[in-house]
């Protein structure tokens, strides 16, 4: 027996992102259909989704307001029967990377939230759509998927948007354990004047999270790019060819304070696409990369990097680092560069080729000739389609603009209260959700942060 | 050798705070019961500071009450003076505390006790508890008495090994030169119990007659009493009361603490409990905040009947040449005379994790405990505790279903569910900010959240529950009224809100929209309301808050719709969690550690995370198809 339960309703890209195919952003909940009534617009006037059989495909225009995003096919999928069992509409969309996460954030505009990894699946079983055979592996599914997010939101973050956002989070329980001490204890601390006192740092902090807000909007809180790893034997030209890359007019670089322990990325941008190249454990200072980091961390990276860029000495003999290399590029995206065209080559482009089985492009990095062809040839390989966005980079920025949407209308709350002369005590509500909605957005539970907060600064009790 | 050996349904250990509710609730339910006090003329004893109340221990008075607990009928009966705290901030944090006569308060809750049938105080030490198969048998006094019962609940409060310590003295007693008691410990940890030991201080009392009130600032009670209890007539409680004192250290203070820490046994290491952080002695004080150049004393009378006063926010373990020397800083008490040192106390109490939520011992069936022995602080919170564990042994025994308040029901349920879920390694203190769902969980509102359930547990009559019934309907109907009530625009009205301050109506308006304006509450529109019923004033208290906080109580009633969702997901107490797959191994641990009750309260054990509690819900649903199908 099915009980129909009302279910919020959420939201994700639910296909692999990449520039040139076609994605689909899904919606699931009680208010799946509603949602999409209201932005979705059929050719045939006046068709409402509302209105249409299930499992029937629609074309329309995606709408906010006035404003028309994309052309788009809308697929009704009412529950039960649908991948998640609960009302679903799909919405197909070919305008890209951009225009996809534009139509997800105009789905949450109206009402949806986005969806925790592997929320669809989750609903999928609880709903009994998922066979029993299956949950094992659906648990390991939500896990994993859940401990990525987590790990990849956070490492995601610019380390100034994070430090700005511990700030005020710090800020903020300040406050919170300074009204609460006084609550608890109202005859050891006073909140005579606090509110205007409170006021003059709310200010400030608004206007810091509207920036947020503001750098959300223009993707610029989560470093968005092609993971990419440069390798090659020491001598190679790995450092030179950073510097070229960096140091080239057109290339706008951007250093990230990493997240991690021990990684800097430098972001790259040539002609529209952006590459984060992981300065492995200091590419530019020492050329003994392999050497210097092991073989199983230059494995790990080539792991997680999107792109791989291998440099070989065409000067020298191939030896057993470029074997080593050569057997961690295969089957990967790699783009291999035969370098030192200025000196005499003992390496040809054909054997490497042959080798490899990536496209070879021979270049001089000392004399800065080959880099266009390599620019020309990563920016086909992101156009076709064989380098991928890590898609979960865009809904994680969603998912942070989301959270520091919610932390400013919260800190407004907290502003009308103070104008509305609403008791202290409300005021607590407001900001404690501010503090939490930043917390989510840095990986950081609650727990016991107010309690420590008070007893560490304020002096209370008999 | 032949010995006395009686049997009862329930023993009691304690009659403290705790052990006075759980003995009252057990017989009050019909069970005979039996409690165990080391001196009976220390029965309801208030060892520490001479108030019932304050900040959200005054919500947990109140809720106590609702439930068909005494703490609160006493209170009214032996209050020397009452303060409503917080009174110029929301409802949510007004907060009753009232001063107690110490004496009188003992006397009255012994003579409840001593006339209350099917209930019998005995002055004995319990040195053991008697176990058999898991489950408890009974226990055995000093004398080597043995008491069989169905149920046993613990309240020994800071009796267990207790030591009294100020400067390098140090006493083997409990509170107050009381009988500590010394056998206890041993029998629990041969029965698998793991025990803490925590510290606490009281402050001198000193002599009234030494003191120049001229040079402290007057504290007078509120002018109307608001009665703790909601069986009792306000009227009844409209009393002359006696004031409180407020003076301050200063330097001079300070500079004596300070140079006479290497004698304080809480920095030479003398002392090892753990003491409370929110009830820092008035060393710690001066060391943690070297920048406030003053702290607040209260200066408290302890009752009617004496001149020992209680030097509120000076608790202390210092030498006692020193303490005389730092009272005599204070403006007032250049000339004291101290009756009673200030001095530490360290006991035994278990950890509380051992429980389950009902406060039964997880690894012994008929075993439950409360108060200060589950690591907690203060009387109020010891009453609550008392009452639940006590009720849960009748429960017990009368096959009924544990009772549990959840977190969103009542401050009780915040307290019980912090102890048996979150590690504690101070004395456990309640605190408006540990409430998520504060805002419903008001002091005024107290009988209307909990009343049906004392009346269900049988601990409340039907009179009383009918009253708040009707209260409900008034209620109801006055929102209603309000709600449906057109306010015109007209000349009275325009004048009315011109004269406070409010914007004048355009068109009409209903009299709740004019009750949620900020300026505006609905005792004032009496005036342009003229069909208004007549209400009891706190009837009326309820509906000016559920309009006008209208929009943040809903707000609240969804959160805890949701967290509802995830208690109500039981989990079986022999499940072992290393069966499921994906679990983290830390998530594993803690879950096998902590065998949670319910999937909420797994999400609130520290180190399981948001993913855990997915793969615990998945597993859970699988269970539930694997049965049906």
């Amino acid at each position: 027996m099915h009980s129909r339960k009302t279910t919020d309703t959420i939201a994700a890209i639910a296909t692999a992102m990449s520039s040139s195919g076609i994605g689909i952003v899904r919606i699931s909940g009680s208010d799946a259909i509603t949602i999409a009534d209201q932005i979705f617009k059929s050719k045939k006037a006046g068709k409402t989704l509302r209105e249409v059989p299930t499992h029937t495909i629609h074309y329309g225009v995606i709408q906010d307001g006035a404003e028309v995003l994309d052309e788009v096919l809308a697929v009704v999928m009412r529950g039960p029967h649908s991948y998640t069992a609960e009302d679903t509409v799909e919405i197909d969309c070919h305008g890209g990377v951009l225009m996809m996460k534009k139509i997800l954030e105009t789905v949450i505009k109206y009402g949806a939230r986005p969806a925790e990894p592997g929320e669809f699946t989750r609903r999928a079983f609880l709903n009994g759509r998922i066979d029993l055979s299956q949950a094992e592996a659906v648990m390991d599914v939500i896990n994993s998927s859940n401990e990525y997010a987590m790990k990849s939101s956070v490492s995601q973050l610019k380390g100034s948007v994070s430090r700005k956002v511990k700030k005020l989070r710090e800020d903020i329980l300040y406050q919170i354990a300074y009204i609460e001490s006084a609550l608890d204890d109202p005859e050891h601390i006073s909140l005579d004047g606090y509110e205007e006192e409170l006021l003059k740092v709310l200010e400030p902090m608004i206007a810091d999270v509207e920036h947020l807000v503001r750098s959300a909007d223009n993707g610029k809180i989560v470093s968005e790019g092609i993971k990419t790893v440069i390798l090659g034997k020491p001598n190679a030209g790995k450092s030179s060819l950073m510097n070229v890359l960096v140091g080239e007019e057109r290339a706008i670089v951007t250093d990230i304070a990493g997240t991690t322990r021990d990684t800097l990325e430098e972001q790259i941008r040539l002609q529209g696409i952006t590459l984060n190249v992981i300065d492995t454990a200091g590419i530019r200072e020492t050329e003994d990369v392999v050497e210097k980091i092991g073989v199983s961390r230059a494995k790990t990276m080539a792991d997680e990097a999107d792109l791989i860029i291998y440099v070989v000495d065409g000067s020298c003999p191939l030896d057993e680092n470029d074997a080593m290399i050569m057997e961690l590029i295969r089957d990967r995206k790699a783009v291999v560069l035969l370098n030192k065209t200025d000196l005499e080559m003992v390496v040809s482009q054909e054997e490497l080729a042959a080798k490899t089985g990536q496209p070879v492009i021979a270049i001089s990095a000392k004399e800065e000739t080959g880099i266009e062809q390599l620019e020309q040839t990563i920016q086909g390989m992101f156009y076709e389609g064989k380098l991928d966005f890590n898609d979960e980079i865009m809904i994680t920025n969603v998912r942070h603009k989301t959270a520091l949407s919610d932390t400013l209308a919260s800190l407004k709350m907290v502003r009308q209260s103070i104008y509305d002369g609403m008791p202290e005590d409300f005021l607590t509500i407001d900001l404690m959700d501010a503090y939490e909605q930043l917390g989510s957005i840095i990986g950081e539970a609650v727990e016991d942060d107010l309690v420590n907060e008070i007893f560490r600064k304020f002096c209370t009790g008999k | 050798m032949p010995n006395l050996e009686e049997t009862y349904d329930i023993v009691v250990v304690g009659a403290g705070h705790a052990g006075c509710e759980a003995a009252l609730a057990c017989a009050r339910l019909g069970m005979e019961t039996i409690v165990f006090t080391v001196s009976v003329d220390s029965i309801a004893l208030m060892p520490c500071n001479p108030n019932i109340g304050g900040s959200s221990k005054g919500h947990l008075v109140r809720e106590l009450d609702a439930l068909g607990g005494e703490m609160g009928r006493n209170i009214d009966k032996t209050f020397i003076q009452s303060k409503m705290l917080n009174e110029s901030k929301g409802p949510a944090v007004h907060s009753l505390r009232a001063q107690a006569d110490k004496q009188d308060y003992s006397r009255q809750m012994r003579r409840t006790l001593e006339n209350t049938d099917h209930l019998t105080v005995r002055q004995a030490e319990v040195t053991e508890i008697m176990v058999e198969d898991h489950q408890i048998a009974g226990v055995r006094t000093f004398s080597g008495a043995v008491y069989r019962a169905k149920a046993v609940v613990l309240c020994t409060g800071t009796y267990l090994k207790a030591r009294c310590i100020y400067g390098d003295v140090s006493n083997y007693t409990g509170p107050n030169g009381l009988q500590a008691a010394n056998h206890l410990t041993d029998s629990l940890i041969a029965n698998g119990i793991e025990m803490f030991r925590f510290k606490t201080g009281t402050p001198a009392r000193v002599d009234k007659r030494s003191i120049d009130f001229s040079k402290m600032e007057e504290q007078f009670g509120d002018e109307r009493v608001v009665p703790f209890s909601f069986s009792t007539d306000p009227e009844s409680v409209q009393k002359e009361q006696v004031s409180c004192w407020l003076t301050y250290t200063n330097e001079n203070t300070h500079e004596i603490i300070r140079g006479n820490l290497d004698r304080s046994p809480l920095f030479s290491g003398a002392i090892e409990g753990t003491g409370p952080r929110y009830c820092p002695s008035i060393e710690d004080k001066v060391v943690k905040f070297p920048d406030k150049n003053r702290h607040q004393v209260f200066v408290e009378p302890e009752g009617l009947y004496t001149n020992e006063m209680y030097l509120g926010g000076m608790s202390s373990s210092l030498p006692e040449d020193v303490q005389y020397a730092m009272y005599r800083t204070v403006p007032g008490l250049e000339n004291v005379k101290v009756v009673r040192n200030a001095y530490a106390i360290e006991y035994d109490c278990i950890n509380s994790l051992q429980l389950k939520p009902s406060l039964e011992f997880k690894a012994i069936r008929g075993l439950f405990s409360g108060g200060q022995f589950n690591g907690s602080s203060g009387y109020e919170e010891a009453a609550v505790q008392g009452f639940m564990a006590g009720v849960n042994a009748a429960m017990e025994i009368l096959g009924r279903e544990p009772f549990v308040l959840d977190r969103s029901q009542a401050y009780i349920g915040v307290l019980i569910d912090d102890l048996v879920t979150k590690e504690n390694h101070e004395p456990y203190r309640m605190m408006t900010s540990r409430a998520e769902y504060r805002l419903l969980l008001r002091q005024d509102n107290a009988d209307l959240r909990l009343r049906a359930i004392g009346h269900e547990i049988g601990l409340v009559d039907d009179a009383t529950y009918e009253k708040t019934l009707q209260k409900e309907r008034d209620i109801a109907a006055e929102v209603e009224r309000l709600e449906s009530t057109n306010v015109g625009a007209n000349a009275r009205v325009q004048d009315f809100l011109e004269r406070y301050g409010s914007t004048p109506l355009k068109t009409g308006a209903t009299m709740a929209e004019l009750v949620r304006r900020p300026e505006l509450n609905y005792f004032m529109l009496t005036e342009i309301d003229p069909n208004r019923p007549e209400l009891p004033e706190d009837t009326a208290k309820q509906v000016d808050i559920n309009i006008k906080y209208e929009g943040y109580l809903r707000r609240q009633q969804q959160q805890v719709a949701q967290f509802k969702k995830l208690e109500s997901k039981k989990l079986s107490p022999d499940f072992d969690y290393s069966t499921v797959g994906s679990l983290r191994r830390e998530a594993v641990q803690k879950l096998n550690q902590h065998k949670p009750a319910s999937i909420g309260q797994a999400s609130r054990i520290s180190g399981v995370s948001p993913a855990d509690i997915s793969v615990l819900l998945v597993h859970l649903e699988q269970m539930r198809h694997g049965k049906n199908d």
